[in-house]
């Protein structure tokens, strides 16, 4: 009894080495959060469109197909280095990309969109970035997958790469077609 | 050219490490005078290659020479000279070699100042010492390298954070590896003492010393860490649970364990195998805290930018560093004699009891830094500590002033009481003083109040005792203080420094006023205890490396001019980074602190003013406690091991 | 009174006058018993983008607007448990500093003190099973004692 006691230390030891260890090696984030609405329906929204378009974003604009909503803004600089990405994505066949422009500037966004391109088939103007804090968003990009139903499958803070987008999006999208 | 004398000198280092980690191990096993004998003229010479290393890449920054990696990555040719300097460990790859010196540094001392240890111990020491640092000189040499060269080299560097070119980095990090780092020491005596498989009472007297000098140093570096941010972030916090700051409490908390289990194992030659547990323990958590700001599995201001390969090699090291000392301790712990007996009311009984508690306080701080980081769920801040540390370090507190009363062995508790009621007179009556004072104050800060005088007041009581204050003549009372031992003087010190510390941590969590105003130039504002201040405008100024508004105050007091307050809001072109500098006027009373904010559409500028009773005391307290230590350092008894055993006359001699 | 009433108020009495870092002062509200609410919850909510930092605290937009948010919401009249709800729906258990009491975190909550009544309760089981104090040892029998150990516990 008395030994199992002194062996106790290293047995704690070797259980917190490796469950730290594997954390590490498992590669994630550590600024990136478990999204609390994954599953839940995406909570109401409805954004005006950017001057002289006529689109805007509501939350009715989800449903119906698995699609991908991208929260981008024009000073946001890690949003310029995903955009081709994002546009990648946005040109294919059966995938939709709608945005949500954060916290922007009007004229700065749509300047942006014309210099960088604009694969989005909506976008929704946040400029107070409320419908931002409903969707649980801490800071830009963040791309998001919801199903057919309009819920919340999936959130990935930060820029998308294509390693993501092939390991974690492409995947998720075509299940959610089924 | 001489980057690469640095190089080849760390590689130099590794090899002077591999060979102070193993000739001396087989010597001690063999009782081979010869081999030992290897052990100093390693360290020393280990200490010196490295002491090249880091001078070689002192002078790549000093001379801008951006042609090596780091300092091309961190310096840049306007930085002030003394930021190009400190600028050396503002980075992970040179704190990495700042490490590694501090680690030789404390061999070499073994080596130089340990003439009184038995061989054996000493080469089993400087062994395990140079075990730890070949490990380290490897994981430098082969993924922390500062020695990389950039072909071709840029015309100017990226500039430091501007967040750490600040006087405070120059002292904060090189004090904290003195500390962190200097309990390397105590872990490979114990280390030491479980290969040779004893542990008495003279091994105590060796490893308090170092101890004690590591225990000192990591005082002063926390306090220094506390101070710088508390003047840099810009409204008066000096403590915020961040798992960095966390990871050097943690060994603080357990060496401070140690040192005081450690004389029990020299005075009475008990908790010995929990002596041998917290110095391994000690030095596990300072490479925990190494671990945790270089892995890239935290977030915090004081994270290096690092890749988790580097994070796993030193999660590596960790484990086989530690996890071959708890093995050993495993194997050979259970064989150790068994010590003094005493009973649960005495000096011992309150040390077990500060201990437990401590180390509770400590697994406290461990779980609530390392739980974030594996359920991504849950977040752990300061309300947590809040309630779970604070309860546990109240009753440490109040015990620790009636340890030193106690007797060994057995300790007469009532009497020991009926000797503190002077100080429990005093604590009271001055609680309701800053009662009174504070017109009401929340009641857990009276209580807290009241803990910080009750300390003070025990150290001066534990004084008092010894030299039979007013049961003598006031005049050999006052030859007996001058003739009192240092290490009692240091202990008192140490003990009231926390006292001290204590109430500055109340005064300014409680009783702080706060006032948030848009001011125009010309506008007065009442602050408290009779502080005013008056807005006279923001200029605009250019530094070396920045672009400034400077702030125009004057601080009043009861109308009277006292001093003009300048803070600034500057930014840092090359970094692209604005900072905020907070004017503060420290008092022995408090601080006055100004932080000024943005310039609002109507011109008027928003400013933040406050006023921190007693804030400069947690700092000063700091430093009177590691001033305790530095006491009882030099302390000749200390230093002096213990007696050699006289000669055993042959059996048959008569009695 | 409900569990997280009876700590607000406890860290009412902890946190009252506790200076916060970056509020701005047209960011106050004019009624003072709720602005001492806005604190109090400002001080148990965490800045995500910071993530070390309550939002009282820390300087980012993020965390201004949902000091904004707290107000807005206690303006409308919810209650504490409600507004902290309104923000943990959106950001889940992680934006509170002071983690909620769940299965999960029981180890964080009781560990520690678990750990240090078995600690104390081994202390007594092992006193209690320490054979009585020997008789002390004569001056020979405690230099045999010494030499014969000596010789015992050398590698």
């Amino acid at each position: 009894m008395r030994r199992l006691l002194f062996l106790l230390p290293l047995l704690l030891l070797v259980v917190l080495a490796v469950g730290v260890g594997t954390k590490l090696l498992s590669g994630s984030d550590p600024q990136a959060l478990p999204s609390a609405l994954i599953d839940k329906p995406l909570p109401t929204f409805d954004l005006a469109a950017l001057p002289g378009r006529s689109d805007g974003l509501a939350s009715s604009d989800f449903g119906g197909a698995p699609m991908l909503l991208n929260v981008f803004a024009s000073w946001c600089v890690p949003c310029l280095a995903e955009h081709p990405v994002i546009t990648r994505l946005g040109r294919e066949d059966g995938i939709s990309v709608l945005a949500i422009n954060y916290k922007d500037k009007p004229e700065d966004a749509l300047a942006w969109l014309k210099r960088n391109g604009d694969p989005y088939r909506r976008i929704g103007a946040d400029s107070e970035g409320r419908t931002a804090i409903d969707l649980g968003v801490y800071g830009v990009p963040e791309t998001f997958v919801i199903d057919k139903a309009g819920r919340i499958r999936y959130r990935h803070p930060g820029p998308l790469t294509p390693d993501i987008v092939d390991r974690e999006i492409r995947p998720l999208l075509a299940e959610l077609a089924k | 050219m001489i980057p690469e004398i640095g190089h080849y000198a760390l590689i130099l280092a590794l090899l002077l490490a591999v060979i102070q980690a193993s000739l001396p191990l087989w010597g001690a096993a063999r009782r081979h005078p010869g081999l030992m004998a290897i052990a100093e003229p390693a360290a020393t010479l280990q200490l010196a290659a490295i002491g090249i290393a880091f001078a070689a890449l002192t002078w790549a920054y000093v001379v801008s020479d951006f042609s090596v990696a780091v300092v091309a990555g961190n310096s840049l040719s306007v930085k002030p000279m003394l930021y190009k300097v400190t600028g050396v460990w503002g980075n992970h790859e040179g704190s990495m070699l700042l490490w590694v010196l501090i680690l030789a540094l404390f061999g070499a001392s073994v080596a130089l100042f340990g003439g009184n240890l038995p061989p054996t111990l000493k080469a089993r020491v400087l062994a395990v010492q140079g075990m730890i640092g070949a490990g380290f000189l490897a994981f430098i040499i082969l993924t922390s390298n500062p020695f990389l060269r950039l072909d071709p080299a840029p015309i100017d560097g990226r500039d430091m954070n501007p967040l750490l070119q600040d006087p405070g980095l120059a002292f904060h990090p090189p004090f904290l590896y003195l500390g962190y780092v200097g309990f390397s020491m105590a872990f490979s005596f114990a280390v030491a003492a479980l290969i040779e498989g004893r542990i008495d009472p003279a091994w105590a007297r060796w490893v308090r010393p170092w101890t004690l000098a590591a225990w000192s140093f990591l005082t002063v570096g926390i306090a220094l860490g506390s101070y710088w941010a508390y003047y840099e972030l810009g409204w008066g916090g000096w403590w915020f649970w961040d798992p960095v700051e966390n990871a050097s409490l943690m060994p603080w908390l357990s060496g401070t364990a140690l040192l005081h289990s450690a004389l029990v194992v020299e005075k009475r030659d008990a908790l010995k195998s929990w002596t041998v547990l917290l110095a391994i323990l000690t030095f596990g958590l300072s490479l925990v805290g190494t671990f945790l700001v270089r892995s890239g599995i935290i977030t915090s201001v004081h994270a290096f930018a690092v890749d988790p390969e580097r994070g796993v090699f030193i999660l590596l090291l960790l484990a086989i560093t530690v996890g071959g000392a708890f093995t050993l301790y495993a194997l050979r712990a259970p064989r150790l004699k068994l010590g003094g007996v005493f009973a649960p009311i005495s000096r011992e009984g309150a040390l077990v009891l500060n201990n437990l508690l401590i180390c509770t306080a400590t697994v406290t701080v461990f779980i609530g830094t390392l739980y974030p980081l594996l359920d991504k769920t849950v977040s752990v801040g300061k309300p947590y500590y809040q309630l779970t540390f604070v309860p546990l370090m109240a009753p440490v507190v109040a015990v620790m002033v009636i340890a030193p009363l106690m007797a060994w062995k057995r300790g007469d508790l009532p009497g020991v009481l009926g000797r503190l009621k002077f100080a429990a007179v005093g604590t009271v009556v001055l609680i309701l003083a800053a009662a009174w004072l504070q017109g009401g104050g929340p009641v857990l800060a009276l209580l807290g109040f009241g803990f910080g005088v009750w300390v003070v007041l025990g150290a001066a009581t534990e004084i008092a005792e010894r030299v039979r204050l007013f049961r003598i003549p006031l005049r050999d009372s006052l030859s007996r203080a001058v003739g009192l031992p240092r290490s009692a003087w240091g202990t008192a010190f140490a003990h009231a420094g926390l006292g001290i510390a204590l109430l500055g941590m109340i005064g300014s969590s409680y009783w702080s006023t706060e006032r948030l105003v848009l001011a125009r130039p010309g506008d007065r504002i009442d602050l408290a205890a009779g502080y005013a201040v008056e807005f006279d405008g923001v200029t605009a100024g250019q530094g070396p490396n920045y672009e400034t508004r400077l702030g125009d105050l004057k601080l009043l007091r009861d109308g009277g001019f006292v001093t003009d307050l300048a803070p600034e809001k500057r930014f840092y072109p090359v970094a692209r980074m604005p900072t905020s500098e907070v004017a503060i006027h420290t008092t022995l009373t408090g601080d006055i602190y100004v932080a000024l904010g943005e310039e609002q559409a109507d011109g008027r500028w928003s400013l933040r003013l406050y006023h921190h009773p007693l804030v400069p005391w947690i700092w000063g307290g700091a430093l009177v406690m590691a001033f305790g230590g530095a006491l009882s350092l030099s302390d000749r008894r200390l230093r002096i091991g213990a007696p050699r055993r006289a000669a055993v006359p042959a059996v048959g001699s008569p009695a | 009174m409900t569990w997280r009433s009876v700590l607000a108020a406890l860290l009412l009495a902890l946190a009252v006058a506790a200076p916060a870092g970056a509020i701005e002062p047209q960011e106050q509200l004019t009624d003072p018993a709720l602005e001492a609410r806005a604190r109090t919850l400002g001080q148990e909510l965490r800045c995500l983008v910071c993530q070390n930092e309550s939002i009282d605290d820390s300087n980012a937009d993020l965390a201004r607007d949902l000091r904004r948010i707290v107000r807005e919401r206690l303006t409308a009249g919810d209650t504490d448990d409600q507004v902290v709800g309104f923000i943990t729906a959106r950001y889940g258990d992680y934006v509170l500093l002071r983690p909620p009491l769940r299965p999960g975190t029981l180890v964080l909550w009781f560990g520690p003190v678990v750990l240090l009544f078995a600690a104390i309760a081994l202390l007594i089981l092992r006193r209690r099973r320490r054979p009585a104090e020997a008789p002390p040892l004569s001056p020979e029998e405690n230099q045999r004692l010494a030499r014969l150990l000596d010789e015992e516990s050398a590698p």
